[in-house]
């Protein structure tokens, strides 16, 4: 099965086209016309802005930014060089690739509601710019002979079928990006960077390539706005309401769906136009009222927007029966039978190193020249009390802490400076304390999100591994129910395979059996003691004593960042110097007599 | 002698910048309550300001007020019914977004209410330009056009002005801003409202009703910046659409000055006000605002805390 491909999504867009064509040739009077030929426009800024902001939930307000730069740029280059539309939209859309970059990298560093208001300033402030250079308004020069290949037409019905061509072919990349592990990848940097970035998504590089196919496709927009039009000024362009626009259009039909935007500029633009051509002259602003009312309707009663309301209102009346027993069903998780070979002895292979790492937080050490080992095949156990520095010590390993001093060899590799996404697609798996799932996505896609970092190339091949994945620890038949709605177990269980389904040389288990009942911690135990089994390396951390002496080969105390003790499990437990760590000093007496 | 000349147009110009930017100061004080306070980023403020200026334009040609307590009665006036406006909005629309889960964003409570003030500005705006029209307009007193002046200064070289009205406004938002300090940090309404601010369950536990002072400190930063429009409307021309231009002067200001700090607003907002009048010396009037954007954008890339803010972000 593919990720979640739009069924038959050329086919769709030819009967769309066709049908939007076949209406607009019964359409005479010039206004309608006009409007048929202004929908698809917006519709595209409407897919440029999801393309960006609907599937990485970076809300966008500067849209306009690549809108207008695409609309100048195709204006200027007709006036100044007489250069036509026809090279002039792609020489635009070039423009707004570059734009986007530009925006793009120093904006990224922001988060929430600083990067929505950063993005409002770049249109402004072109805005602004495009006034002072002299082009209040900027008029294309009629074209007498050959006018066609200046884009210049004699019948509107051309310019709506240039228009629909433009559209279908934006959603059609729409649709692929959403139907691959480019939307995917989005999708799960929207719902948890940190998890995404832990899973081995490289977030910086899927929001710019986003960015880049979004202000390409809003400049491209832009530019055949300039030629529909002929006129362009700087507000219409850079203005606030082309941004808000392109927002509206995606928010209205439906956010992170390819046809969303579609339909919101397919139901908004002409219900906006007719009634500015109705009431217009008497009632200026009658637009915005509109898009403004439709806005805070959206929010308040459909906040994803028409689409998905409509999906869920028709899968409700046909196949709610259906889905109820499969849920009935899937609540058993798969307990995995025991490995069937002898685990393999422990190798003498490094797999990794760890030396002399260090980190302060202000004054305090949360690890403080930590030093260790760990062989191929090995299950080692990092215990130590609160705040002994066991997590920070992964957030070091992985890449979300940056280590004040020391290294971490894996294998060849030095892992320090590298970002959790690298650290990841070396080798390196982890889990979380406090489970990060992507909630509103299915369980295999959680789960293929892991995958994409062992398998780069082939979507096929990723959801292939993210069943095995699923498969190894128990939960195949959930695979297409939401993450949202699971329990904590089988959350635990989920991360896991999203980790496996990574094919990690080394797996990092943060307190995977926090929260969970003694039968529940039974359930993982098993599974990880298979892993074991099948010769996985794996170093888990865990606060509960028993658990632990149960499955791991060596123990690593930690106790105010510095390695307390390492050794075998029974060796370890009657450390005096563990004891107090654990239990006070009180205890130590007690302990010797 | 040129040198006096250009320190004569610098100090006008230092006069502008802190007779305007204590204006904006107090805008950014009424936006500050709002996004400081409750972290949401409120599109209509823009349009607040611009209903402040209206209805401060209204309240003087009604009442024939033409004096120069005019305005300064409008204004008022203006703010108590953007208080009105601001609670009923944030009673009957944003209370009703809270918590829905808008495209699947983690942690994505702010972003339906950002959206939904999008909305609310595109209305309003509109809604003004319907019933007001396009013909921009300004209050006309005597004061608008005439100046007190300092001087001569530097050996009878220099001569420095003071727009009347724009002072009157300076010493008026002054005065307000101190008062809405005080409020805040004195009286018991004013400490609930930041204990909701800061950790509305906390807040809840010491039966404090949150959703109440967020709707009054939603009231009352719609007052205080619809009151500042007021001041403004008395000495620059206004039309329905003016609230964009403002409302990036507004958080460039907020931001400047740092979250949650209502000296930090008032400041922030005075310094943008500084650095607009300043730029007049050696940029084009076209491009005033795009420098502000672009402070906006430099503040905001570089010290997204604010100047007076402390770094809070975490790993």
């Amino acid at each position: 099965m593919k990720l979640d491909q739009e069924p038959k999504l050329l086919r769709t867009i030819a009967i769309v086209a066709a049908v939007y064509l076949a209406f607009a040739w019964l359409i005479d009077d010039k206004y309608y016309q006009l409007i048929l030929t202004i929908v698809p426009i917006w519709a595209m800024m409407g897919i440029a802005w999801n393309v960006f902001s609907g599937y990485s939930g970076l809300v966008s307000f500067g849209h306009a930014a690549f809108f207008g730069i695409g609309a100048y740029t195709v204006a200027l280059a007709m006036i100044g060089f007489n250069l036509s539309p026809w090279f002039g939209i792609p020489l635009g859309t070039v423009a707004g690739v570059i734009a986007s970059v530009l925006v793009g990298y120093p904006t990224f560093k922001l988060r929430g509601v600083y990067f929505s208001l950063a993005m409002l300033a770049y249109p402004l402030t072109l805005l602004y710019i495009f006034e002072w250079l002299g082009y209040q308004e900027v008029t294309m020069q009629m074209v007498r002979e050959n006018s066609w290949m200046y884009m210049q037409f004699k019948s509107q019905y051309t310019y709506i079928v240039v228009s629909t061509v433009l559209v279908a072919i934006a959603v059609y990349i729409s649709g692929r990006i959403h139907a691959s592990r480019f939307g995917l990848s989005l999708t799960a940097i929207k719902q948890n960077e940190a998890a995404a970035e832990g899973a081995g998504v490289d977030a910086a590089a899927w929001k710019l390539r986003a960015i880049m196919v979004s202000g390409a496709i809003a400049a491209a927009a832009g530019g055949y706005y300039a030629v529909v039009l002929i006129v362009v000024t700087p507000p219409s362009v850079f203005g606030m309401i082309a941004s808000a626009q392109a927002m509206i259009m995606a928010l209205f039909g439906g956010v992170a769906t390819v046809w969303g935007p579609v339909i919101g500029a397919a139901v908004l633009i002409p219900l906006s136009e007719i009634l500015h051509a109705e009431l217009g002259n008497q009632v200026h602003g009658i637009h915005g009222v509109v898009f403004g009312l439709a806005i805070i309707a959206m929010i308040l009663y459909a906040p994803e927007g028409l689409l998905p309301r409509l999906r869920d209102a028709w899968r409700r009346r046909n196949g709610g029966a259906a889905d109820d027993a499969a849920d009935a069903q899937r609540r058993t998780v798969d307990l995995p039978a025991a490995a069937s070979a002898e685990r393999p002895p422990i190798g003498e292979q490094i797999v990794l190193k760890v030396n002399d790492l260090s980190r302060a937080f202000g004054g305090l050490k949360a690890v403080s020249n930590v030093s260790f080992e760990v062989r191929q095949g090995e299950v080692l156990g990092i215990i130590g009390p609160n705040g002994a520095g066991k997590t920070t010590l992964f957030n070091l390993l992985n890449g979300f802490i940056r280590a004040d001093q020391g290294s971490v060899q894996f294998g060849a590799s030095e892992l320090i400076g590298l970002k959790p996404n690298q650290v990841c697609r070396l080798g390196v798996g982890r889990t979380f304390q406090v489970v990060r799932p992507f909630p509103r996505m299915t369980v295999l896609q959680n789960v293929v999100v892991g995958a994409f970092a062992a398998e780069q190339q082939d979507d096929d091949r990723a959801v292939e591994l993210a069943r095995q994945a699923l498969d190894r620890v128990g939960m195949l038949k959930h695979e297409q129910v939401l993450a949202g709605g699971l329990n904590s177990l089988e959350l635990r269980l989920m991360e896991l395979a999203r980790v496996l389904a990574g094919q990690p040389r080394l797996l990092l288990l943060d307190e995977t059996l926090a929260g969970l009942g003694s039968e529940e911690v039974e359930v993982i135990l098993a599974v990880i003691r298979r892993l074991a089994d099948e010769g996985q390396t794996i170093v888990i951390i865990e606060h509960t004593m028993q658990a632990m002496v149960r499955i791991a080969d060596r123990f690593l105390v930690l106790d105010h960042g510095q390695v307390l003790a390492v050794g075998k499990p029974a060796e370890v437990v009657r450390d005096p110097a563990v004891i107090e760590a654990y239990l006070g000093k009180k205890w130590m007496d007690h302990a010797k007599h | 002698m040129s040198a006096v000349i250009f320190f004569e147009n610098l100090m006008q110009a230092v006069i502008a910048g802190l007779l305007i930017g204590s204006v904006y100061g107090l805008m950014c004080v009424g936006l500050g309550l709002i996004f400081g306070l409750m972290r949401v980023i409120n599109f209509a403020q823009g349009e607040f300001l611009m209903l402040g200026m209206y209805g401060a334009f209204y309240v003087c040609t009604w009442f024939g007020l033409s004096s120069a307590v005019g305005p300064i009665v409008g204004a008022v006036v203006a703010g108590v019914l953007l208080y009105l406006l601001g609670m009923g909005l944030h009673k009957s629309l944003l209370t009703k977004a809270t918590g829905i889960k808008v495209a699947g964003t983690e942690g994505e409570g702010h972003y339906p209410q950002l959206i939904l003030t999008l909305g609310i500005s595109l209305v309003l705006a509109n809604g003004a330009l319907i019933i007001f029209g396009n013909t921009p307009l300004s209050i006309r007193t005597p004061y608008s056009g005439s100046a007190w002046e300092l001087g001569p200064l530097v050996g009878d070289d220099m001569l420095l002005f003071f727009n009347k009205a724009r002072t009157i406004a300076l010493v008026v938002s002054v005065l307000v801003a101190i008062a809405v300090y005080q409020f805040v940090h004195r009286t018991r309404i004013g400490k609930s409202l930041r204990a909701a601010a800061d950790n509305p369950s906390a807040a809840t536990y010491m039966g404090i009703d949150v959703e109440r002072s967020h709707r009054i400190s939603f009231g009352i930063g719609a007052a205080i910046t619809g009151l500042a429009g007021g001041l403004i409307a008395s000495y620059y021309p206004f039309q329905p659409y003016i609230g964009l231009d403002f409302v990036v002067i507004m958080y460039a200001g907020v931001v400047l000055g740092g979250l949650g700090s209502m000296i930090g607003a008032f400041w922030g907002g005075l310094v943008i006000g500084l650095i607009q009048q300043v730029s007049t010396l050696f940029l084009p009037l076209q491009l005033q605002n795009a420098m502000i954007f672009l402070v906006f954008l430099l503040i905001i890339l570089f010290r997204p805390q604010g100047l007076f803010g402390k770094n809070v972000e975490r790993v």
